[in-house]
């Protein structure tokens, strides 16, 4: 143990009485010092607080001593945001999961940050309401993580984002004070917001011990229909159509040749691999609308060309449909082990644009490129598979990474539809942004986190720093 | 190079003896920490399966240099593979835990050769039928002598390491010697014959369910099934390759396959049925073992490919005779899975469809029925506080569904779900029974 080190545990006891909720041994620290993005940075310590009290402790401690301190969840993340770049704390809030309470007059949640957004998800249907938003880990990842780094999922479509569903925080701040942001009420103008301004800041301006969720009546029907494209672009088409119909899908997810190839390459669905797209289309609402809704997403699909409609007449066929997009992830794998999931996002009139970057791009660097995501709004999900041992082919992936980022920014489109900045993407932030945008953000982080002790090294980049994929 | 030398190269070029290249198929996103029986009672990443993973890794490239810190983190692995189910990029844990284990164990042997009773136990005991016979008998005497009667008034069994005399009050009470010697070699089928299957007895399972064997060969008798022993075969070597050994193991292995070939070329054999999970898992992962031997691992193939679990063969032979009367009072009955056969041999609707066909039962299915509880070979000896912890909320889920049978496919289980059904104090209440045991019943097979 370093002199940091024990000097540090001397005071975090003092803080938190259980001590085995203090973690500092070696295999502890390796164990806390990844997320599913890249990279291994050592905390020096591990703690797991489990009340408000616990926390406004341990981060007045750390900010009295400038110690950095990095909030974290299940560490499901993309972009790097839980993090210890700059070692210090790392402040588990898995274990403060002690409050789920379903509030069905004012149709509010008001949960731990702990709690898996799949139990409130769960909790809120066995009430006959929901919690729209779905990223595809909620059986693991927790609300905390999800509101610092304003998920989204398939649903985005129709039911948009966590922000969306956020109107009141409790939040410790940076100098370890409570305050409590919005309320009960889905109306509330006063003041900042600051609800918003915390939700996505990636715990760079405090860490939230409470959140209260906006829920609405659980649709009662849905439908699900899959649509074979032989053209990309004829798929593109489809989708601004059936936009512009009327209809709001729930989902509307795409997969290209390649991961059509890759899925039946690893268990065969069925799927045609001479096809270059397929769309799953998913309604939801009331059965009457449902039926009719569906019946015309299936017009317009054949109108603009589509090869085959496949419908699912039961939840047995519609779970077959879904099947194939679930397969995607576990089929890529086995081409390379090593994943780059970017979600870059356009203009829903861009996508068929983004496509042909997208094409140009995999040709340029040579890269196993497959796009497959949330067509409906302009969430593409370009996934790269490489293999992170070959250095030559990372540096390549980072110069096509770098080039998505570009393209989506060109298209008017924004470097993250729901993965948050962190580490991954800090070093295009001005791009996006500008010089002056992003010092605005940079002035409002200085006015709350005085000593920069609240995840350091996100967002925000070092000067000159550039993307990298690899170890060293 | 001599035995010491292979050793040290084994302990220092710890990419090549840790499965170094499978840690790069896990991509972190941590889909496996809700299915981990570990991280949800111990609560930390060191105890999840990305977390072992990652320190796996972590000592591979020399950045973990403590093996008694990795040893902290992989023997307080279960084993029971959950994780692999739950991956979404399909990472072979198993292998990753495996070969850390293997390395473990074999520093473990560089520092104490053949110390210890887990050694003994797993070397001198197990693999022989003879000495485990011996033990068995033994058992027998105790119980039939008033020996334990002594030793449960007396407190000794309190004395005894590890927590086993709370072990002890789980045994069942065993059959005489005379009574295992009288067991036939042979059951022919009754009605038409439908198929001819080696019955693998195991070795604890034998020793200790001596009775849950012999009903289940009646069963698949009766069943139409012709059931011959093979001689020569021995313990399945699970044990071994979860501590590590996977020498004993590919050993054990080889001599069973042995056996049935032999067995196959007097008569030709439909299938090798087992009926314990975790025996059933290792014996269907006998070509992993091998993997890369042009001699063994064909032949290992070939045993893998007839082998079944018995819930497998119960079905494909049609509806059980049944003669359980339906008037009597509905018995409500939990089905606590084994951890092996769910996620390895991925058996899981036959022993529901065989449950279901049983007239006056009713089902009734636990929170997470396929969560680990805690039996894990002999981690429950080995780990005592862990496991209990693991039993402790399994048994709350099993208490919540009212069910009075516990029903099990693995002889570990059953132990644990006995023990965890004495932790809550509803001896009088809950018992805990093998499929084959309430199948038997429900088909009036009684010995």
């Amino acid at each position: 143990m370093t002199q940091f080190q024990s000097k540090l545990l001397d005071e975090i006891k003092r803080i938190i009485s259980d001590q085995r909720r203090v973690l500092w041994e070696e295999h502890d620290l390796y164990s806390y010092s990844f997320d599913a993005s890249f990279g291994t940075y050592l905390p020096d310590v591990v703690v797991q607080p489990v009340t408000t009290d616990e926390v406004v402790k341990l981060v007045k401690f750390a900010n009295q001593y400038k110690i950095p301190i990095t909030p974290r969840g299940h560490s499901t993340c993309l972009s790097g945001g839980p993090l210890p770049v700059q070692g210090g704390i790392v402040c588990d809030m898995s274990k403060m999961n002690q409050k789920l309470l379903i509030d069905e007059e004012d149709l509010v949640a008001i949960v731990s940050p702990g709690v898996l957004t799949s139990q409130i998800h769960k909790a809120a249907e066995e009430k006959g309401l929901m919690y729209p938003p779905d990223p595809s880990s909620s059986g693991v990842s927790t609300i905390g993580g999800n509101l610092a780094e304003n998920s989204g999922g398939p649903r985005g479509l129709k039911y948009g984002v966590t922000k969306d569903y956020v109107i009141g925080l409790e939040v410790v701040t940076p100098e370890g004070e409570v305050i409590r942001t919005g309320g009960r009420t889905v109306k509330n103008v006063t003041g900042y917001d600051l609800t918003k301004l915390i939700v996505g800041s990636e715990g760079t301006l405090g860490i939230i011990t409470e959140a209260i969720l906006r829920l609405i009546p659980k649709p009662p029907a849905s439908e699900t229909l899959m649509a074979i494209f032989d053209d990309l672009v004829d798929s593109g088409r489809a989708i601004s159509k059936v936009l512009s119909s009327g209809i709001l899908p729930s989902k509307l997810e795409l997969m290209d040749q390649a991961s059509i190839a890759a899925v039946e390459n690893y268990e065969p669905c069925g799927l045609p691999t001479d096809a270059e797209a397929i769309l799953l289309i998913e309604v939801d609402g009331h059965p009457h609308a449902v039926a009719d809704e569906i019946a015309s997403v299936r017009e317009i699909c054949k109108q603009v060309g589509a090869r085959e409609i496949r419908m699912a007449k039961n939840d047995k066929e519609r779970q077959e449909l879904w099947k194939a997009r679930k397969l995607v992830s576990p089929a890529i794998a086995k081409i390379k082990p090593t994943k780059i999931s970017e979600d870059a996002t356009v203009p829903r009139s861009k996508i068929p644009d983004m496509f042909k970057r997208l094409k140009e791009i995999r040709a340029k660097y040579n890269i196993d490129l497959v796009v497959f995501g949330h067509a409906g709004d302009g969430n593409l999900h370009p996934n790269i598979i490489a293999d992170k041992r070959d250095k030559e082919e990372m540096r390549r992936v980072e110069q096509a990474v770098s080039e998505i980022f570009a393209a989506a920014i060109e298209l008017g489109g924004t470097l993250s539809g729901e993965h948050g900045i962190g580490t991954m993407k800090a070093p295009f932030m001005e791009m996006e942004l500008g010089t002056v945008g992003l010092e605005m953000m940079r002035r409002i982080k200085k006015a709350w986190d005085p000593n920069n002790i609240m995840n350091p090294g996100k967002i925000f980049p070092e000067p000159g720093q550039k993307l990298v994929l690899t170890d060293e | 190079m001599n035995k010491t030398e292979t050793v040290e190269n084994k302990l220092t070029d710890l990419k090549k003896t840790l499965a170094y290249y499978e840690t790069f198929s896990c991509v972190q996103c941590g889909y496996c920490l809700p299915a981990c029986p570990t991280y949800q009672t111990m609560g930390k990443e060191t105890h999840s399966p990305r977390g072992r993973i990652n320190l796996v890794k972590m000592t591979a490239e020399g950045k973990l240099t403590n093996l008694n810190l990795l040893a902290d983190s992989i023997d307080k692995c279960l084993g029971c593979r959950a994780c692999e189910t739950a991956c979404p990029t399909g990472v072979r844990y198993g292998k990753i835990y495996e070969s850390a284990k293997s390395l473990l164990h074999l520093r473990e042997e560089e520092s104490s050769p053949s110390k210890g009773w887990k050694n003994i136990l797993l070397h001198s005991v197990i693999p022989n039928k003879k000495r485990l016979n011996r033990l068995a008998n033994f058992v027998w005497f105790y119980q039939k002598s008033g020996l334990q009667k002594i030793a449960r008034h007396s407190g000794f069994l309190r004395l005894l390491p590890n927590h086993l005399g709370e072990f002890e009050a789980l045994l069942p009470t065993l059959p005489s010697p005379v009574e295992r010697a009288k067991r036939p070699v042979r059951f022919p089928a009754q009605g038409k014959p439908k198929y001819r299957v080696a019955f693998f007895t195991g070795c604890v399972m034998d020793a200790i369910f001596e009775k849950i064997n012999r009903l289940s060969m009646q069963l698949l008798q009766k069943a139409g099934c012709e059931v011959v022993m093979i001689e020569g075969e021995t313990c399945c070597g699970a044990l071994h390759a979860h501590t590590g050994d996977l020498e004993t193991a590919k050993q054990l292995a080889k001599q069973n396959i042995t056996a049935f070939e032999q067995a196959a070329n007097r008569e030709p054999l439909d299938f090798i049925v087992n009926n314990a999970g975790g025996c059933g898992a290792m014996l269907i992962e006998y070509d992993h073992l091998f993997r890369g031997d042009p001699e063994w691992e064909p032949r290992a193939r070939t045993f893998v490919e007839k082998t079944r679990d018995i819930s497998q063969v119960l079905t494909m032979t049609g509806p059980l005779p049944i003669v359980k009367q339906t008037n009597q009072k509905k018995e409500v009955v939990t089905y606590q899975r084994s951890c092996h056969m769910t996620n390895v041999q991925k058996v899981t609707k036959e022993p529901l469809q065989l449950i279901r066909s049983i007239p006056g039962i009713e089902l009734r299915e636990m929170e997470n029925p396929d969560k680990c509880c805690g039996s894990a070979g002999i981690y429950n000896i080995v780990n005592y506080n862990e496991s209990m912890d693991i039993l402790d909320d399994k048994m709350s889920t099993v208490k919540n569904t009212g069910a009075t049978t516990i029903i099990t496919t693995n002889p570990g289980c059953l132990l644990q779900m006995k023990m965890g059904i004495i932790r809550e104090g509803l001896q009088d209440k809950v018992r805990a029974v093998h499929l084959v045991e309430l199948l038997a019943e429900a088909c009036g097979i009684e010995i």
